[in-house]
C-alpha cells in the first residue's frame, strides 16, 4: 500500500500558444462566434421556447379549427383538394420563421455595430468580420431550424401534414427565413442611425409579403397587379415547396425546382453581400 | 509662504527635480537595456488618411519587449487609429507597421492572437454574467474550458471583481466595467496588452486602482502600448512616450526627459482676473525662464518657481492666486503645440 501525498500539485494556468490561437481561429472561428450567439439566447431560452409553441398552437387552432370550418364547408376544391388547415399549415411555418430572422437580421445587428458595439469585441481577437457575420448567422439558423420543428410537430399534431416528408418544411421554412434574412441582415450592417428604418421593413416589407404571399389563399386567386409581391416572396417560395412536402400538393417540377433555385440564391446573395458589408464596416 | 493664497505642489518624480540636461545613469542604462531587447512593435512611415483628412502622418517608432509605451495627445491626434492599425482592425494608407515580426494587415488573427485589447468605449456583453463575459472571450482564443474557468476567477480576482461573478454586466459600475474589460483582455495570457484611454470618465478612486492594476501587469513583464490625454497617467504608466498631435509625432523619450528637455523644473501658475491676463505679459517680462499667457492664467516656466513669485510681488502685482508647482507633460505638450491637452 502507497501512501497518498496530502497535497497535490496544482500546475500553473498556462493558455496555448498565440499560434494555437490563430490556426483554430482561422478554422473555427465562426463557431467560436455562433457560441458567443447561442449563450445570448439562452438568457431568453423560455420566451423563444413558449414562442416556438405558443405561436403555432394559437394559429393553427384559429385558422384550422375556426376560419377552415367556414372555407371547408364553401370549397374545398379551391385549395387543391385539401383542407383549410392543410393549406394553411405550411404557409404558417413559413411565415413564422420569416418573421423570426426580420428580428433576429434587424436589431441586433444595429446593436452590434452601434448601440452596444458587440461586435467589434470579438473583432478584437483573432477573429476576422466574416467569421462574426457566419457565427451569428449559423446561431440564428439554428434557432430558425428549432422553432420550425416545433412548429412542424405541432402541425403534425393537428393533423395537418399526412405526407411523410412534412418534416423537410421544417428546412424549407430555415431556408426561406435565410433567404429573407440575410438580405435584410446586409442591409441592417450598413445603417449608421437608426431613423425607424426596421419599422418602415416590418409594416411595408414583412406584412405584405406575409399577407399577399399565398398565405392565406392560393396566389392565383388575387388580380394580376399584385401577384408579383407572391413571385419575389420567399415567403411564396417557401410556402409553395413546404406544401409540395407536407400534403404532396400537384406541382410542375420546374416550378418546385424554380423555388429551391430562388430561396437558395437569395440566401446566397444575401449571405456575401452580409460578408462584404462586415468587412466594411469592421476594417476601414 | 508670502501669499496667502499660494500653494505648493510637488510632482513626487525623482528626475524632473535634476536641473541637468544629461541623463541619469539610470536612464542611461535603461536606453542600452532597451537597444538591446528585440522589437515587439516597429512602424516606419505610418500613415493613414480618410479622404482628405491625414490621422496619422507618417509617424515611425519602436516598442522593445516588456517597455510600456504611451501615445499623449489630445482627443483626435491620431492614437485610436494608431492603436486600431497595430490591433490589425484598420488598414494603413502607406508605411510598414509589424507586430512580433508580422503584419497586422496580412496576419489579423495571428497578430490579435499575441494581442489584449481595452478599447477606448467597453463593448462588454451585457446580456451575459461577468464571468461568462471572461469565458466567452477566451473561446474566441480556441482556448478550453478546462482552462477558462480557472482562469476566469484568477482574473476576476485580479480585476477584485470576485464578488460580482454572477452579476449581470449592467450592475456594474463604470470603473468595474473598464477594470472587467481589462481582465477580458488578459484571458489569452497576451504578451502586449494595447490600451486606449484606460482611464477616461473614471473618478480618482477607480482610476488609482486601474493604474495599480496596469502597474503589476507591467512589472510582470507584459508590454503596454497606452494611449491617453491625461499627463499624470503617462506620466504614472508610461518608461517611454510619443507625444502626438494632428497626427505627428511632436517629441519622444521618457517622461522626465520630455520635461527636462522642453521644460524648466518649475512653474509658477498666476491668475489675474481673465480682463488682466493678457495684458499683465509686458509687466512680467524678464522674471523666469519662459513666460506663457493663456486666457485663464499666465504661466512663469523658471528654476526656482518661489524665487519667481518673489520677483512678481517685488514688482509690484498681486495675483488673485497663485501656484507653484513642478513642470509636467501639460507644460512640455503647451510648449510643442501652443496649445492645451484637455481643451
Amino acid at each position: 500500500m502507497t501512501d497518498k501525498p496530502l497535497t497535490t500539485a496544482v500546475p500553473p494556468l498556462r493558455a496555448h500558444s498565440p499560434e494555437v490561437s490563430a490556426a483554430r481561429a482561422r478554422r473555427w472561428g465562426s463557431f467560436f462566434y455562433a457560441e458567443q450567439v447561442l449563450r445570448v439566447m439562452r438568457n431568453y431560452g423560455w420566451s423563444v421556447i413558449l414562442y416556438s409553441v405558443g405561436q403555432p398552437v394559437a394559429y393553427l387552432f384559429a385558422m384550422g379549427v375556426g376560419l377552415a370550418s367556414l372555407v371547408d364547408a364553401n370549397s374545398e376544391a379551391a385549395f387543391g383538394g385539401v383542407s383549410y388547415l392543410e393549406f394553411v399549415a405550411p404557409a404558417l411555418l413559413v411565415s413564422a420563421a420569416v418573421m423570426t430572422a426580420s428580428g433576429e437580421f434587424s436589431y441586433p445587428i444595429m446593436d452590434g455595430f452601434k448601440w452596444r458595439r458587440v461586435f467589434y469585441g470579438p473583432h478584437a481577437s483573432p477573429l476576422i468580420p466574416q467569421q462574426i457575420a457566419s457565427g451569428h448567422i449559423m446561431a440564428s439558423s439554428l434557432r430558425f431550424l428549432l422553432q420550425s420543428v416545433v412548429y412542424f410537430a405541432v402541425v403534425a399534431m393537428f393533423g395537418a401534414s399526412p405526407s411523410p416528408w412534412g418534416w423537410v418544411s421544417a428546412v424549407v421554412a430555415t431556408v426561406a427565413a435565410l433567404s429573407f434574412g440575410l438580405p435584410l441582415m446586409a442591409y441592417a450592417a450598413s445603417i449608421k442611425q437608426d431613423k425607424g428604418q426596421f419599422a418602415l421593413v416590418q409594416r411595408f416589407i414583412v406584412m405584405p409579403l406575409f399577407l399577399f404571399s399565398g398565405t392565406f389563399f392560393p396566389l392565383d386567386s388575387l388580380p394580376m397587379a399584385v401577384r408579383w409581391i407572391g413571385w419575389i416572396s420567399p415567403v411564396w417560395h417557401g410556402t409553395e415547396l413546404g406544401r409540395v412536402f407536407t400534403y404532396g400538393m400537384d406541382q410542375n417540377p420546374l416550378l418546385t425546382i424554380t423555388h429551391v433555385v430562388f430561396l437558395l440564391a437569395t440566401a446566397t446573395v444575401g449571405w456575401v453581400l452580409v460578408r462584404r458589408q462586415f468587412v466594411k464596416r469592421m476594417g476601414s | 509662504m508670502s501669499v496667502g493664497t499660494t500653494s505648493l505642489l510637488r510632482v513626487h518624480n525623482e528626475a524632473t527635480r535634476s536641473p541637468t540636461p544629461s541623463p541619469t545613469p539610470s536612464e542611461s542604462l535603461q536606453s542600452s537595456l532597451d537597444m538591446n531587447r528585440p522589437s515587439v512593435i516597429s512602424a516606419r512611415n505610418l500613415t493613414k488618411a480618410y479622404g482628405d483628412l491625414t490621422a496619422v502622418d507618417n509617424i515611425s517608432f519602436d516598442v522593445p519587449a516588456g517597455e510600456s509605451f504611451g501615445l499623449l495627445g489630445p482627443n483626435g491626434a491620431g492614437k485610436s487609429t494608431t492603436m486600431k492599425m497595430i490591433g490589425g482592425v484598420s488598414q494603413r494608407t502607406s508605411g510598414s507597421l509589424t507586430i512580433m515580426g508580422l503584419d497586422p494587415e496580412s496576419h489579423g488573427p495571428e497578430v490579435r492572437a499575441h494581442l489584449g485589447v481595452v478599447p477606448q468605449q467597453d463593448n462588454l456583453d451585457e446580456e451575459l454574467k461577468v464571468r461568462e463575459n471572461l469565458i466567452v472571450y477566451g473561446r474566441y482564443f480556441g482556448l478550453p474550458l478546462s482552462y477558462l474557468k480557472p482562469k476566469a476567477d484568477e482574473l476576476l480576482e485580479f480585476a477584485q471583481l470576485t464578488d460580482k461573478a454572477n452579476s449581470k454586466v449592467d450592475a456594474l459600475s463604470g470603473g468595474m466595467k473598464r477594470r472587467l474589460t481589462i481582465a477580458r483582455s488578459l484571458i489569452n495570457e497576451p504578451r502586449i496588452l494595447l490600451l486606449d484611454e484606460p482611464t477616461t470618465g473614471l473618478d480618482p478612486q477607480a482610476r488609482h486602482i486601474l493604474w495599480d492594476r496596469l502597474f503589476r501587469l507591467k512589472e510582470s513583464g507584459v508590454t503596454l502600448i497606452l494611449t491617453t490625454h491625461y499627463m499624470d497617467e503617462a506620466e504614472q504608466l508610461c518608461d517611454r512616450l510619443i507625444v502626438v498631435d494632428k497626427g505627428r509625432i511632436m517629441a519622444e523619450g521618457s517622461p522626465a526627459t520630455l520635461i527636462r528637455e522642453h521644460s524648466s523644473r518649475e512653474v509658477l501658475e498666476l491668475r489675474f482676473g481673465s480682463e488682466r491676463n493678457a495684458s499683465i505679459g509686458v509687466e512680467l517680462q524678464g522674471i523666469g525662464e519662459r513666460l506663457e499667457t493663456l486666457p485663464d492664467r499666465v504661466l512663469i516656466y523658471a528654476h526656482d518657481g518661489e524665487a519667481a513669485l518673489e520677483q512678481v510681488t517685488a514688482r509690484g502685482l498681486h495675483p488673485m492666486t497663485s501656484l507653484v508647482r513642478r513642470s509636467s507633460l501639460e507644460d512640455v505638450f503647451l510648449r510643442l503645440t501652443g496649445r492645451s491637452l484637455v481643451d
